[in-house]
Order: structure tokens, then sequence, then C-alpha cells
């Protein structure tokens, strides 16, 4: 792995890799992960769920399974309070409260299946489990609608009969499964459109996906007698659950407090809740804590996906690759209530390209399956399979190099994004130059093997963060936040506490603190973590030392003014008359009862600056023509990430996000029966990637710094999923000489292919 | 004098409008002369839109001044996974 350094800050520790402090734990299994908690008298929660898509409830009958010796509590949707409609903030494309909560649990329908129709709490998993199947249920079950196309017919089905469609002018006659419509235009692309030499038609599609994170949603929650509630679970935004769970449950947010345990992965799709609210009402009602556990087939039925996606898109260019016009109609589905990732998908299928004349048209779009949730830049994906596989046919219907047309049109400083606002530094050019100079680019391919190019593009988000630290008496420091930590974030905090407090790595401890003990936090995600937190942390970093400054300006005896914070220490200014050695933290920590009390530093603050981020990966692959089955020979990411505080844990994101967007690329897919039944909910038959299906994901972290941040982050979590799905099907259809626009291209889907080509 | 460019999403407010320069100090009195041009423009912003100023996306802009010459656009809210 390399890393070609644009530009160089003046660091001591910021881009070193030390070993991440939760890292040993989690190796050897001492880490405790959701399901790891238990309280005496615990209770063991199970569900009901729905085995229709789509149905009316007609009734509930629990006498029978309350009469199960150890069965302590059943709730149904009716134990629930009525939720007022109101917008979750931080989600993409809209969230509703009054949706999440029907969705934790059904109320007068059920609208996948899974969907939660009751809830069990007992002494023992097999009581609850035998009480679940005792609880009788009668549906009126209806018709279902299962994809885009269906759910748009005018004839359709609906699932909402209060649902009428957003975004239009005015509100339209009639309901819909269309909850949302967005455009976005510039120019004239009718006149574009005449002006191209070469139009590239086509439609792609994408499947509902897994973010297939391998621990389970997982929670334990115990209700007190005066009424305080404590919930332990796995989640990537403890603020998040709780608000979200008061919400549901009409609690006010001061009577939760939600503590997050370490976490086995979310990628955006532990951002919501499932399990919480109902645990917390299950416990409730039997005055004991209970926990709850998701089966992995509960969480492919009934927690939430990625959104399955049509898009047809058509570009024009010129002879010599000048784009002219772009025109993407994109249609997204959200699962059973509104808020698919569209908005984003519309705002950046062009994203990093300069054209004149555009027009993206979204399309948010119930299905009867389960809600879709966040999955690492949701909407990007999507859009950018298709605008960068229909780049790629450009480029071989122009005998271009692939790499040569998207620098041709490729965004770079103040180029006005398709979304809107001019760029600022971004490093989309220095990606795509790197690539080109790539050895993995420049290698001879054989028989049956292509290769393929794309872009990927995220914008990253800032968002609220807080920051503690208490200076020991030592001089070490522990730094307190409350974002979990999944990818690192730890290691990056304690570097740029160190790293600012002139002490070392080692001398940091970092605690991912509950909703009471730190200051109120957003989520993990939207690549924000090292971005705004890590702002946070800085800020605190640099109260400390002006505090530092104070004390050591009293030991001396002298104004603050004649004194400066220079290379870990205090110092004498020139000219100042002093003296004593310069003081070191541990110098001043040692004295601080002399001087005011204990060293504790802070930050809050709403981060600003986020910079986009852009990234080019390439993929050679064989494709055995008897089989079908696609071998990934090498994979090439490169991604600007600004200044890259951990090497190894940016690395770790971007390997992370080519396994993901690869297994997307190639094997991973809801399949449903015609009845929308879920019938490969299990991880032997909805195939993600594992070691031995891959090779080495090679690494290139270019680092163009981000004028927005005090280190130049950039934030680096989503922009490694969203360049391999075409990166992947681009070098499929190069070995192929195939042109499948469809996901996943996998073995029986590239037959076909073949087969139809021949014929 | 801010070039503000007005949302699409908001144009049927706008009366088609794309674009508009205006004189004015801060992120409050943005909105105000927003929505005296266009009646509910400002509930409609402020229910789904980040503001961005010379390409720095700002969630909450309140407290936002706005800098003369300065170039305004109006975002959806991003959140991310």
């Amino acid at each position: 792995m390399s890393e070609a350094i644009r530009e160089v800050g003046d660091f001591r520790q910021i881009g070193t890799r030390p070993i991440r402090p939760d890292g040993l734990d989690k190796v050897t299994g001492r880490a405790n992960f959701g399901a790891d908690f238990s309280l005496p008298g615990m209770l063991h929660g199970r569900f009901l769920r729905s085995p229709h898509a789509h149905a009316r409830i007609r009734s509930i009958d629990i006498a029978a399974a309350l009469a199960v010796p150890g069965v302590k509590a059943i709730v149904t949707g009716k134990d629930f309070p009525d939720v007022a409609p109101g917008d979750i903030e931080g989600g993409e494309g809209g969230g509703d409260y009054h949706d999440m909560a029907v969705n934790v649990m059904a109320r007068d329908k059920v609208l996948y299946h899974g969907h939660a129709v009751a809830a069990v709490a007992a002494t023992s998993v097999r009581a609850a489990e035998e009480a679940v199947r005792l609880i009788e249920v009668e549906y009126e079950a209806l018709p279902v609608v299962l994809d885009i196309d269906s759910a748009m017919a005018p004839d359709a089905p609906l699932l909402h009969e209060h649902l009428y469609t957003e975004g239009l002018p005015e509100k339209p006659a009639r309901p819909s499964n269309v909850a949302q419509v967005m455009e976005s235009t510039r120019g004239d692309i009718e006149a574009g459109f005449a002006e191209a030499d070469v139009i590239i038609e086509r439609t792609y599609y994408t499947p509902t996906v897994h973010q297939g994170y391998i621990e389970p949603h997982a929670c334990l929650a115990r209700w007190g007698q005066d009424e305080q509630s404590t919930v332990w679970c796995s989640t990537q935004g403890s603020f998040d659950v709780r608000s979200m769970t008061a919400r549901v449950l009409d609690m006010s947010i001061s009577r939760l407090k939600v503590i997050p345990t370490e976490i086995g992965g979310g990628f955006g799709g532990k951002t919501t809740v499932y399990l919480e609210p109902v645990a917390i009402m299950l416990s409730r009602l039997s005055g004991r804590p209970v926990k709850l556990v998701m089966t992995r087939e509960e969480v492919f039925r009934a927690s939430g996906p990625a959104s399955a996606s049509k898009i047809k898109l058509r570009i024009g260019a010129k002879k010599d690759g000048t784009l002219t016009a772009m025109h993407a109609w994109m249609a997204y589905e959200a699962g059973a209530f509104k808020g698919s990732p569209m908005v984003p998908g519309v705002m950046c299928v062009f994203a990093p390209y300069g054209v004149p004349a555009f027009k993206a048209e979204g399309y948010d779009v119930l299905v009867n399956k389960p809600k879709v949730a966040a999955y690492r830049a949701p909407g990007a994906p999507q859009a950018l399979f298709a605008t960068e596989s229909a780049m790629d046919e450009l480029a071989r219907v122009l005998n271009m190099d692939p790499i040569e047309l998207r620098l041709k049109n490729a965004v770079r400083e103040g180029s006005q994004a398709s979304y809107g606002p001019k760029f600022n530094a971004i490093g989309m050019v220095a990606c795509l130059e790197a690539a080109r100079e790539h050895p993995n680019y420049k290698r001879p391919l054989g028989p049956n093997q292509g290769r393929g190019v794309a872009v990927g593009f995220w914008f990253n988000v800032g968002m609220q963060s807080s920051a503690e630290i208490h200076i020991n008496e030592d001089g070490t420091a522990t730094v307190i936040e409350g974002n979990p930590d999944i990818g690192g974030s730890r290691a990056s905090m304690a570097l740029m506490a160190a790293e600012e407090l002139g002490i070392p790595y080692q001398d940091v401890r970092v605690l991912v603190a509950d909703t009471e003990a730190a200051g109120f936090t957003n989520v993990t995600g939207g690549s924000r973590v090292t971005f705004a937190t890590g702002m946070a942390v800085i800020e605190a970093a640099r109260d400390i030392i002006s505090q530092l400054k104070a004390r050591a300006a009293a030991l001396w005896n002298v104004d603050v003014e004649m004194v400066d914070w220079v290379d870990g220490k205090v110092v004498a200014r020139p000219g100042v008359n002093v003296e004593a050695e310069p003081l070191t933290l541990a110098d001043i920590a040692g004295q601080s009862a002399k001087t005011g009390g204990p060293l504790l530093g802070r930050a809050s603050l709403n981060a600003r600056g986020a910079g986009p981020s852009f990234a080019v990966n390439l993929c050679d692959v064989e494709v055995d023509p008897d089989t079908g089955k696609v071998e990934v020979l090498s994979y090439t990411a490169i991604q600007d990430a600004g200044k890259a505080i951990h090497p190894s844990y940016v690395e770790g994101q971007m390997q992370g996000g080519a396994v993901q967007g690869i297994g997307w690329a190639l094997n991973e897919e809801y399949i449903f029966s015609a009845e929308g039944i879920m019938e490969n909910a299990g991880f032997l038959d909805y195939r993600i990637p594992v070691a031995s299906d891959l090779p080495m994901i090679d690494t290139q972290i270019i680092e163009i710094a981000n004028p927005g941040h005090p280190y130049g982050v950039r934030g680096v979590g989503e922009t490694p999923i969203v360049a391999p799905l075409a990166a992947v099907a681009n070098a499929v259809n190069a070995a192929t000489g195939l042109q499948m626009t469809e996901l996943p291209m996998s073995p029986p889907r590239i037959l076909a292919a073949l087969e139809a080509a021949k014929s | 004098m801010a070039r503000v460019f007005l949302p699409q999403q908001l144009r049927h407010l706008t009366g088609g409008a794309a674009q508009l320069h205006v004189m004015v100090d801060d992120f409050r009195g943005l909105m105000a002369e927003l929505d005296r041009c266009f009646p509910g423009f400002r509930a409609a912003i402020e229910r789904d839109f980040a503001l961005v100023i010379d390409g720095d996306i700002i969630n909450d802009p309140l407290l936002e001044t706005i800098p003369t010459d300065s170039e305004i656009h109006f975002l959806h809210r991003l959140g991310g996974g």
C-alpha cells in the first residue's frame, strides 16, 4: 500500500499507525457487544412477526399465550401510544416518527413479511417462543407490490391509503405509492443532446441488499420503579436511540439513559430503532429487565436494507468525449414507509462531472418490503452504478481510454457541482491521475479477463459533536465522547488529542460514554466522526492548552500573555525573564491543586466545513464462460481522504467498502416469492463475499487537505462503497463483451446473458 | 449583493425564479427577504434544507452572516450511513 501525500501538515503523531485501544478486546472476544449484557431477573423476549407481506389485522388474541408458565408480559400495537407525524432529523430522504412507531410494532395493518405484530417476555427463551406460537392473529390478506414498476402503476394496490405524493406543485387528487418526487436541472438538455455526436441510453437495476453487519440487533432494557429507564444496545447513535425511543413511547428523554455497547458493524443500518421501545414496554409491564436479540433471519426480514433501484440514464457527448447532456430517471424503493435515499441519489448522480445541461428526476417508491435504512453513502452506489456504467460504455464507443474520458469531464476546484455550490479543494482529478499511473492499470490481461474503472463520490457531513478531556495528575488524559467506535475512532481521537497536547498516544484513553455522561453527539455515520467529533476533541485540547498557559503563568507569577505553548510545553516568550524550565503537561497537572484544581477541557460544536470525497476504483476480473462465475483478480481503491489521521483505518474503510461493493455487484440480493416472502434470509443463501473470494484490496490514499478542518480531514467511511458496483460491472462487461445493466452479476445471470448473446 | 440560487423544489413558490440578488447581512435577513418575496418560502426551507455559503454547507444556519458578493445555495439536509 502506498500513500501519495499531496499536502503534509507539521504533525508529530497524526499519520502514524498505533494499535487501536479496543483491538485486543475485540479480537480475543473480551469486548462486550449488544447481546453480552445480562441483569438479575432478566426476561427473554421474542417477536411474533407477520406471515403476510400485506394484510389487515382483524384481531389478536393473546389469552392462550399469557397462560404459558413463565410468560410475564405480551405487547401488541394497542399497547403503544399514537405517535404524531414528524420528520426524523439526520436521515436520508426523510423519515417520519409515526412511521417509525408503526414499523416497530404494527397497528391495523402489516406492510411486509416479518413486520412485528406482538412481542413476549418470559423467564426462558423456550417459554417466550411457545407463547409466540400461541398468539392468534386473524389477518385479511391484501395484494402486494414488490417492485418499482408495479408500485408506480396507476391501479397499484396502495400501502397507505392517505399517502399523497410530495414534491409536486399541488397536492395530487389521489393517494399513491410514490411518496416524493424531486427534480434537479441545469441548462437545456434537449439542445445538449442535439449537440451530441454519441448518445448512450440504458436502464440500470440494482437489487435490495443488506448491510450485512455481523452483529444482529440486540438490546437489554430496564424500566425502573422511578420510571427511569436504561437501555444497553448496539447502535451507531446512542442519542438517536434515546430520542427515537422516547418519541415512540411518548416519554421524556430525561427518563431514558442509553448505554452504547461495542458494535459489530452498522454501515448505516443501526441508525434507527427496532427493539428498544419494545424492550422498554415489556420491561414496564413485567417489572423486570428484558433482553431482545434478533436472529439473523429477523435481521434480514425485519431490519432495514438498502433500496433496490431502477435508473434510466441517457448521456450525450461529442466525438472528443466532451459531455453535452445527461438525463436520469431514478426510482428508489423505500420499503413499507416513505424515505428512500432518492434525494441524495439525485444530488450525486452527476456530481463527478461538469456537464452543461442535465436533468435528474427522482421517485421515492413504497413497496411491501422492510423499510429501507441507510447503507454507506445512501443512494450514491445505485446512482453512480448507472452513471459510471454509461461512462464506461461511452469510452468504448468513442474508443477512448476510460480514465482520459473521465479526466476530460472531471470536476475540480471551482467547478459548479451538479447539486449546486462550487467545489472547494477536491481530489477527483488527483485520484484519476493516480489511477492512470497505477501499475494495476497497466498490467496485461489474459483471455476472459476484463478491467473496470469507476468513480465514487460522497458529500460527507458535519453535524453536532461534543468532547471532554480530563487531565490526570500524572499528565495522562482521558477523552470522553459519544460516538460508538466502529472503524477505529478511539484511536483517531487519541491521536488528535495527543497531537495537540504534546503527549504520547499511549497516554490518552478514549471513553465512549452513555447519554448521561457524554455531551450530545449525533450518530456515528455520514463519515463525520473523525471530522466533526475530531474537531471537538481538537477544540477541547486547545481549551486545555489555554488553561495550561494560565496555570504556568500563575506558577511563574507572570502575565499569561508572557507565555506560549511550543512543542507540548509552556515556555516563556522571548525576552521574558523567567528562571524556570519549560513546563510540560505533566508538570502542570501535578501542581493543578495549587493553581485552581483539576484540568478539564471541553468543546461542543455543530461542525461545518465538511469536504466531499472522491474515489477511483480499478477492478480486474476473470469470467468463467462455462459457469458464469466471476473471479476478482485484483482490486485497487484510490481515494481522497483529506488528511489521513490513522492511515491503517482509512485503508480499512476503503477495503471494507470495496468488499461490500463487490458483494453488491456480484452476488447479493433479496429474493422474494410472489407473495413477498424473502426466500434467502440467511448467510448460506444470501451470499456476501468472504476472504477466500477476494484478492487483497490494494489501496492508495490521496491527501488533498480539506480547508474546513484544522487537520484537513474529509471523512472516509462512505465513499469507498460507491465506485465498486460499476467498477466490477464494467470489468465483467469488458471480460465478456456483454453490456449487462442489472445487478447482481451472479453466475446464473451471466450465463443467461452469454447464452442470449450466442443465440 | 449576495447571489441566491433558489432550489428547484421550491420554484412553485418563486414563480419559477431560479436566482436573485439580495442585499442582506445575515440568514435572518435573507429569510425575511425571501419570505416577503415568496410567501411560504421560509417554512419550506427551515423544514428540509441546509444553507450553503460559498461552498460551505451549514445545516443550522440561524446565526450565520451573509458576506457581500457571496454565493448562496439551499441543499437538502444530508445525513449518511
